[in-house]
Parts: structure tokens; C-alpha cells; sequence
């Protein structure tokens, strides 16, 4: 880790529509290893929330334990964060998100705290769509008790204790697909242009959207014998395509025509350009992706980039009808039914 | 000799659950109640949807008792796995009535009991076609015998009918059809044979009748909260399952049709919990409820809400454990898991109601509470106040009250901030700091939530002075707790008496009834109700003012006596402990004769409960 960080911002930083500079964006100096990839991806969620010019405040920040779970103290300074207990970021979430339907809910997680302690939660979290965006920083090792294997290890894959997995892992982005989930990404924290989009999209989803992020652990686990090696992941991920997306409030630039790319309109108006070879995969299909993720397993590739997207879903507040208005902006006047309705009940009960 | 009483005595109704008998029972027990007289019942049932043995207790009670009294007067034995029982534990000069189709058994030989023998079945097959209906009248019919045998008016009883089926008013007919071939059956053969009698009284006032369950939904509906997580687990489903009928009834928004309020059924009650953290983290009142087993799951949120200052109401409907337990049967044994729950050093505030009226007043209390308090508060109820029906005052709400949503900081108030704001910072002196809601300001206000240690300004710590002055911060916040929750009920019988009792919650009822009991015979005790957590003072002058305390309580390692010991540090000699662990209601006569032992010099074995107190042991 560092112990400072240099105060200097460059005079003409980029703006943003809101006038803030990415430096707005930031947060605390991360104490996490230097070099770990949980660095990166939080440098992606400051990007991507600067590009598109998101209040920080109207931001909310959640997480479980562990390493990954501490990254929220070190992005978006002026939203809220909650750091709460082992694999129960989902159900504080939902309870958050049904108090306030308008913010945006950036959930960080690990592999342990999502695949293991935390894999009840998770499931039902996707189950009910909760709209919010899941971000896995997934390095397959318990970092902070130093380095035994996490349920996201591959089969047979060793880290620096070097001795190989002996179990099954967890796919968390099959799970998600599997569960209904309408947004289910795949990426490398080594591949900012790949993940910055991805998270854009993320945040932009109506519903329950999930980066399962590779993030190599350079204290426990980037040896060459572990499949979460930075080395590793760089020679075996194949990208379901190229991706970017077009807020709604942005002119969309006129760009040469293209016979690969694919145009979906999300909830609020926003575009995904997909950008695709005409024999590639169908993100749209859950059993074709579910099909492209297991062959990939089987021939040792890791298959990144947006792997499943299906736009026409509700979120747990629109299935379960709740008010527009969010629910922690109701008063006396809008909650209580008042002294006259209470003694006709008591009326009721003679 | 047979028992002769006018609205004094106790009907016990033996059934098969699922066969429609709870409504017919309820029935009687509310006509009790509509012709003036006090009344409370108390359902047995089993953990079980059909076919095991449940029983109904019915309570007439002039005289407003509403615990449970011990011994049964009258009986209605409907169900031949229990019959030989519910014959044997009659009292004297009791009344047996059953279903007179079959004979009697041989070794039914009581000579000192009147027996009342109805041919329900066969009056059921003479009258109805239907299987269904044969079933489900034989219950009807038992309660028309009721009406002629307790000379009551059959009036209330059609009246209710008529109120019952105001929807399905093809219903109204055959119902009464089948109280009156009860009734009239009754009068035929059982003229003159029941000495017991419930007459038309002005005793109820404006009572009214409800469980605390449904009281405690009512209450967190008037108290504000727009947010329940919940996983369903006997005996608290019903205060979840109230609040979701109140909310439809009163939270749907006339214009747009959409909820004033969410609901969600959560995977387990980690989740439940966590829901209503997040939820109450983020501004909006909610709640969840459970039951001792879901209290040990909810212990390590219940430490983060604790340790973070998160406001969250639980509410805890115990039932008997350990472990499983008894899952339908009443216990106070979740005392000491509550009040200390989650790992470290925690103390959670308790709220303790003894009827509905208080379950829907302490329930909407407790969300202006842990608001007040940022912290956890617990309402500690049980199977037998949830769900069983209860007497009680009514509800009543002050349109002028407004949601004490305790120190929270708008964007306002942080734009006029001079200092600098700490969300953990004890301006005040009363350990409370100013909390913001998510999304409030800009560029001020925002912090981190964690449960690891954290300075006043929320940012992590290991510096070991900031984390103890956080600790013993947090112990000035129970000080200030200890002001503003609600107090015990404390009534001197005679000022200068030097024994006492103290009890609390559904001990209350019977505990009152048997100090009663020993004033009329001259021996007069003090009594403290305690209703919350943490103890208030006058708690500890009580108990130094009183020689010989006696602790009434429902549960095996004398939970509350304990907590008391714990927080007090004195009084280890003069606490005394009086039992029940049964799983039934504590009942009134068996601590009345406790106490008598007690007094007298005896060493006896605190439990009034059945089996210990056949086989009493000295202690």
C-alpha cells in the first residue's frame, strides 16, 4: 500500500456534465497490497460514474467483509458506504433499496463473501431483481486470513501454498443467469476499457445487474500454477464482443455504419451498441450463453465481456407495487390512518 | 356435589386440530365477552396443520381475571385421543360433556363428576349430507348445549352468526339451524343439570378483543413503519401476516394504487434482519419479527446495528426452547439471549407488554425509541399474548403525535455547520451523535458504516484509546436509554409490607390475580411490573426496600432474576424464584400456593409447573 498520495490535479482536468472532475469521484487512499487488482476495478467505478455524470451523494455504496469489501471506502468519498456483515451485503441492500428506490446501489463483494458465506443471500438477491449494481472482486483466495482456497477456485488450481483445489467451483455468473438475472458481465480488473463500459451498463440496468470481475491477488495467488493470475487471465480470456453504451442524455455521434452492431435500449432511454462478429454469441439467449460459458470452461478460456442481457424485466419494487414516492420520504400524513379509523377498529373488536 | 359458579369457571374444549373447532370455540368466548362479562381464552394447539389433539381453554371471569387460573370446571370432549385425560384431570363437581354417539369406556367410572352425553355425530348425520358440514356443525352444535346449559342468551350467539356470515348469507341460516339443535337437544335432556351460569354483566367497558400479534402489526403500521423483512416461524408470522392486512387496508395510495409500504419474505431470518437494517440505515422505518430461534440467527446483525447505532425494531413472540423446542408452546426464555444478544459486549433494549394494548403502544414506541436511540430495540412478547385473544383497553392514538425521528441531520443543518460534523461525535453528552440519511447533501455528511472500530468521524481504527472512549461511549448512550424508556409499574398494596413480587409481561395477569388472593387473606405484597430494558432505578429501590421478593417468571434458569442480579449487583438472597416451564400460561392458584409454602418457611422447588410440582423436591 501507499501511504500518500500526490495532491496534484491536473488544472484542466476533464469536467463532467455535473462541472466535477474525476477527482470528485475519488475516495480515501486504498491500504489494500500494491498492485491488487481491487485497486483497478475501483479506479473503473470512480470512471464510470464520473463519465456519466452521476451525483456522488445520490450513490450508495455497499459491501460485506474482506478485502474487496473494504474498496468502498476508497471510491466516491461523498456517497454513503456500509460495510456490513460477512455475505450479508444482499439483504441490507434490498432493505436500503426499499427505503429509497431512487438511488443507485453499487454493491462490492468477494468470492467468499458471495460464493460461500454469502451464497444464500446471493441467490435470492437475483431472485427478486433487486435493482443495483453487483461488482464480485473475484481473485479466488480469502485475502485477509491469508490464502486458503475461496469456492471460485478452479479445479486443480494452486495457489502460493501450492496445493491444487480439490473441489468444483462456483460459476457465479452462470448462477445469476440461471436466476434470472437480465444483466450478467464477465470481466478482467486488468481491462479498464472492457470494464468501464461494463459498469456503465451496470449502473444504467433496470434490475439486478452482476460483474463477476477477475482480480488477481498478488499476495495469495497470482503464481503460475493459480487460474486467477494476472498471466493466466490475460492468455485465456476471449471477449464476447465489444460493447459500449450511450446515455440518454448524450448526442449520439454518427458513426460509420456498422453490420455487426446490435442496438438495445435500456429503461431509462440509454443505448448498448453492441459490436459483434456475425458468428458469435447471442447474448439474449440464456441457454446459448449457458452453453458458450461451459464450452469455454472446458476448452480453458475465459469467456469476458457482457454475457447475458435481457432488458424486458421488473425490479423487486415494480413486481411487488411499491410507491414512486420513496418510501423514507413519508410522513405523519402519509403513514398514520389517524385517531378515527383506529376507533372504528376498536369498534370492530367489541 | 357439583360446582356451582355465576361468570367464574373455566371451560376447556378438547379437539382435533383442523376439523373448524377454533372458530365454533372462539365463538362461545366471544359471546361470553358481548354479554358483559370479562372472558379469556387461551388456544393449546400443536405444532401440526391436521389431526393432533388441541385444546381451548375459555376463561369466565367476573371479575376481570385474565391469566390463566389452573384446574378445569368444565369440559368438552370432542376428541378420543385425549378423552381419558380430560376426564381424569376434571376438578370434582365438574362437568364432562361428550359426544354421546359411542358409549362411554368401561373405565370411565367417575362418580364425582356430572356427565353430559350429546349424540353429536349421530344429530350431525341425522341433519347434514354433507361430510364437510357434519364436521364442522358438530362444533355449532356443542355451542347451542353451552348456550342452554349456561343459561346464556341465544340471541348473542345468532347475532354473532349473523355478523360472522354478513358475506355469505346462505351460511347465516344452517348455522343457526345447528345452535339451535344444540340448544334444544340440551334443554330436552339437561334441564336443571349445570351449575354453572354466565350472566348478562356491565363489566367490559370499552374493552375489546384481539391477540397482541395483531396489535403489534397495528402498532408498527400507526408507529410509521414502511418496511418489513420477515421469515415466517410460529408464533410471530401473524404479527407480519396483521401488518400486511392493516397496510392493505390503510397504506394504498387512493390515486395510484401503489403501496405506502414494502414487504418482502426474506430466505432466512440473517436476511430478515439485514433487510430491515439496510432499510432503517437508509431512513425508513422498519421491522422485523421472530421467535427465539430466529433471534439466535439474528444475533450478529443485532451486534452490528448495535456497535454501527443503526436503528432496527425486532420484535421476539418466544415460544418454549431450547432449540426447537416447543415451537406452539408459550415460554419467557429468550430474557437474557435478547437482552444481551451478538458476540462482544452488547446490551439491547427490551420493551416488555403484558396485553394488546400495550403490544400496539410499546410496538409503535419502539420505532420512535431506537430512532431516539440509533440502536436495536426488542419487543418482547409471546406465543401466549400473540396469539391468543385477550381483553384488553383499546387502542388509542393522539393525532397531535409526531415521529420522534431522533438526531438526524438535513441538508440544512449541515450547510449551517460551523464545526466540523462527526457522525459518531458526542455533542450532547448523552452518547447520541447526528446521523445523515444516504443522498442528503452533495459534498457534506456523508461516512461509512462498519461494524469494525471506528473513530467519531466513522473512519477505521486500531488506536485502542479511540476504540474504548467509543466503548464506554456507547455505555453513556444505555444511561441516557435508561431515561426514556418506558417505566415498571410499581403498586405498594402496604407501604410498610417487606415482601414483594416482581414479574413481567403474560405473568403479569395471573401473578396480580394471586397476590389478590393472598390481600383477602391478609398477607399483602408489593409488586413491581417491569416493561423494559435497560432497568430503570426505581427497579433497585423496590428491590431494597423489600426483604423477600418473589420473581415470577416463565422460563427454567430464572431468566429475568438473573438480569436483575446481573445489573444490580445486590439482592442474590432476597430474590426468590416462582416458575413455570409447562408451556401453558402460568396459572394463578399454583403461584398463589407457591407463595403460601414460601411464606410459611417451607423450602420448596420454585416450579408451579405440573410434573415438579407433583414430585417436588426440596431445594
Amino acid at each position: 500500500m501507499s501511504y500518500l498520495r500526490s495532491s496534484f490535479r491536473h488544472p484542466q482536468a476533464k469536467k463532467n456534465k455535473l462541472g466535477y472532475t474525476q477527482a470528485n469521484y475519488e475516495g480515501a487512499l486504498s491500504t489494500l497490497c500494491a498492485g491488487c487488482g481491487h485497486d483497478s476495478i475501483s479506479n473503473s467505478i470512480i470512471n464510470a460514474c464520473f463519465e456519466l455524470s452521476l451525483e456522488p451523494h445520490k450513490i450508495a455504496k455497499m459491501s460485506g467483509i474482506g478485502c474487496s469489501s473494504k474498496t468502498p471506502a476508497y471510491f466516491l468519498s461523498n456517497s454513503h458506504g456500509f460495510n456490513s456483515v460477512h455475505g450479508r451485503m444482499p439483504s441490507v441492500t434490498t432493505g436500503a433499496n426499499m427505503a429509497n428506490r431512487d438511488l443507485t446501489y453499487i454493491g462490492v463483494s468477494g468470492d467468499g463473501d458471495t460464493a460461500s458465506i454469502g451464497m444464500g443471500q446471493f441467490m435470492h438477491l437475483v431472485r427478486r431483481n433487486l435493482n443495483m449494481v453487483y461488482i464480485v472482486m473475484n481473485n479466488g483466495v480469502y485475502g485477509l486470513t491469508k490464502g486458503q482456497d475461496s469456492a471460485t477456485a478452479d479445479l486443480g488450481s494452486a495457489s502460493k501454498k501450492g496445493v491444487p483445489n480439490m473441489y468444483e467451483p462456483m460459476d457465479l455468473c452462470e448462477l445469476a443467469i440461471s436466476l434470472g438475472s437480465g444483466y450478467v458481465a464477465r470481466s478482467f480488473s486488468g481491462d479498464k476499457d472492457q470494464l468501464v463500459p461494463l459498469i456503465q451498463g451496470a449502473i444504467k440496468h433496470n434490475g439486478f445487474a452482476l460483474i463477476d470481475c477477475i482480480s488477481p491477488c498478488v499476495t495469495f495467488n497470482n503464481n503460475p500454477q493459480s487460474t486467477k493470475s494476472y498471466e493466466w487471465v490475460r492468455d485465456h480470456k476471449e471477449a464476447t464482443g465489444t460493447f459500449d453504451l450511450v446515455p440518454f442524455e448524450q448526442e449520439i455521434q454518427v458513426q460509420s455504419p456498422d453490420a455487426n452492431k446490435e442496438t438495445i435500449t435500456l429503461h431509462d432511454g440509454s443505448v448498448i451498441n453492441l459490436h459483434r462478429q456475425p458468428e458469435s454469441l447471442d447474448i439474449t439467449c440464456r441457454e446459448s450463453v449457458l452453453s458458450a460459458l461451459e464450452e469455454a470452461k472446458q476448452n480453458k478460456h475465459v469467456l469476458t465481456g457482457l454475457l447475458h442481457l435481457n432488458t424486458d424485466s421488473k425490479n423487486t419494487h415494480e413486481i411487488i407495487n411499491t410507491s414512486q414516492r420513496p418510501l423514507n420520504s413519508m410522513k405523519e400524513e402519509d403513514l398514520c390512518p389517524g385517531s378515527d379509523l383506529l376507533e372504528a377498529l376498536n369498534q370492530s373488536l367489541r | 356435589m357439583r360446582i356451582e359458579a355465576v361468570n367464574d369457571f373455566v371451560i376447556r374444549f378438547a379437539n382435533v386440530n383442523g376439523t373448524g373447532s377454533a372458530s365454533a370455540n372462539n365463538m362461545f368466548s366471544k359471546a361470553v365477552f358481548r354479554m358483559g362479562v370479562p372472558v379469556s381464552p387461551k388456544n393449546i394447539f400443536p405444532s401440526n396443520i391436521q389431526g393432533l389433539p388441541t385444546w381451548f381453554e375459555v376463561r369466565v371471569t367476573e371479575k376481570g381475571y385474565l391469566g390463566s387460573r389452573g384446574d378445569v370446571d368444565f369440559v368438552v370432549a370432542i376428541n378420543g385421543q385425549t378423552m381419558k385425560k380430560d376426564y381424569d384431570t376434571l376438578m370434582p363437581g365438574g362437568y364432562f360433556l361428550f359426544d354421546s354417539t359411542k358409549a362411554l369406556p368401561r373405565d370411565f367410572q367417575r362418580d364425582d363428576i356430572i356427565e353430559i352425553g350429546i349424540p353429536l355425530t349421530q344429530m350431525c348425520i341425522d341433519n347434514y349430507s354433507n361430510p364437510r358440514q357434519r364436521q364442522l356443525f358438530k362444533n355449532i352444535i356443542y355451542v347451542g348445549a353451552l348456550a342452554y346449559l349456561f343459561d346464556m342468551e341465544l340471541e348473542v350467539l345468532t347475532g354473532m352468526v349473523k355478523d360472522q356470515f354478513a358475506k355469505k348469507e346462505k351460511l347465516i341460516a344452517p348455522n343457526i339451524g345447528a345452535l339451535e339443535l344444540g340448544y334444544n337437544y340440551a334443554k330436552e335432556h339437561y334441564p336443571d343439570t349445570c351449575g354453572l351460569k354466565v350472566q348478562r354483566r356491565d363489566n367490559v367497558g370499552e374493552s375489546i378483543i384481539i391477540d397482541g400479534n395483531s396489535a403489534a402489526g397495528l402498532g408498527a403500521i400507526y408507529g410509521g413503519a414502511t418496511f418489513v423483512g420477515w421469515y415466517p416461524i410460529t408464533p410471530s408470522t401473524s404479527v407480519v401476516e396483521a401488518f400486511e392486512k392493516y397496510a392493505k387496508k390503510y397504506r394504498v395510495d387512493a390515486e395510484t394504487g401503489q403501496n405506502n409500504f414494502a414487504i418482502l419474505q426474506a430466505e432466512d431470518e440473517l436476511s430478515a434482519i439485514g433487510m430491515a437494517i439496510g432499510a432503517n440505515w437508509n431512513g425508513a422505518r422498519a421491522f422485523t419479527a421472530t421467535s427465539g430461534p430466529g433471534v439466535s440467527l439474528m444475533s450478529e446483525f443485532l451486534g452490528l446495528a448495535y456497535f454501527a447505532e443503526i436503528p432496527v425494531v425486532l420484535m421476539d413472540i418466544q415460544r418454549s426452547g431450547p432449540s426447537t423446542g416447543m415451537p406452539t408452546r408459550t415460554q419467557q426464555s429468550d430474557i437474557i439471549s435478547a437482552a444481551y444478544a451478538s458476540h462482544g459486549d452488547t446490551k439491547q433494549v427490551l420493551l416488555i407488554p403484558c396485553d394488546p394494548a400495550e403490544c400496539f403502544e410499546m410496538s409503535a414506541q419502539a420505532f420512535d425509541l431506537a430512532d431516539r436511540l440509533q440502536t436495536p430495540v426488542i419487543l418482547m412478547s409471546d406465543l401466549d399474548l400473540g396469539m391468543n385473544d385477550h381483553m384488553s383497553r383499546p387502542f388509542k392514538w393522539d393525532d397531535e403525535r409526531k415521529y420522534d425521528r431522533g438526531k438526524v441531520l438535513t441538508a440544512d443543518d449541515l450547510d449551517k455547520m460551523t464545526e466540523r460534523w462527526g457522525r459518531y461525535k458526542d455533542v450532547d453528552g448523552d452518547g447520541i451523535g447526528y446521523r445523515t440519511y444516504p443522498g442528503t447533501h452533495p459534498t457534506k455528511g456523508s461516512y461509512f458504516t462498519r461494524g469494525s472500530s471506528h473513530d467519531e468521524y466513522a473512519a477505521y481504527t486500531e488506536d485502542s484509546s479511540v476504540y474504548e472512549d467509543n466503548m464506554q461511549r456507547l455505555v453513556l448512550k444505555w444511561e441516557t436509554a435508561k431515561g426514556v424508556v418506558p417505566k415498571p409499574q410499581i403498586k405498594y398494596r402496604d407501604k410498610n409490607s417487606k415482601v414483594a413480587a416482581i414479574f413481567y409481561g403474560t405473568s403479569a395477569q395471573a401473578s396480580y390475580e394471586a397476590l389478590d388472593g393472598l390481600e383477602a387473606e391478609g398477607t399483602k405484597i408489593n409488586t413491581c411490573r417491569i416493561k423494559s430494558f435497560p432497568f430503570h432505578e426505581d427497579i433497585k429501590s423496590f428491590i431494597e426496600e423489600h426483604d423477600t421478593i418473589f420473581v415470577i417468571e416463565q422460563n427454567r434458569d430464572a431468566q429475568m432474576r438473573t438480569l436483575l442480579l446481573n445489573e444490580f449487583n445486590t439482592g442474590t438472597e432476597k430474590l426468590r424464584s416462582i416458575l413455570n416451564i409447562d408451556g401453558m400460561p402460568i396459572r394463578a392458584r399454583r403461584i398463589k400456593r407457591k407463595i403460601e409454602r414460601m411464606l410459611s418457611g417451607e423450602k420448596v422447588n420454585p416450579f408451579t409447573t405440573a410434573r415438579s410440582a407433583q414430585e417436588e423436591v426440596e431445594a
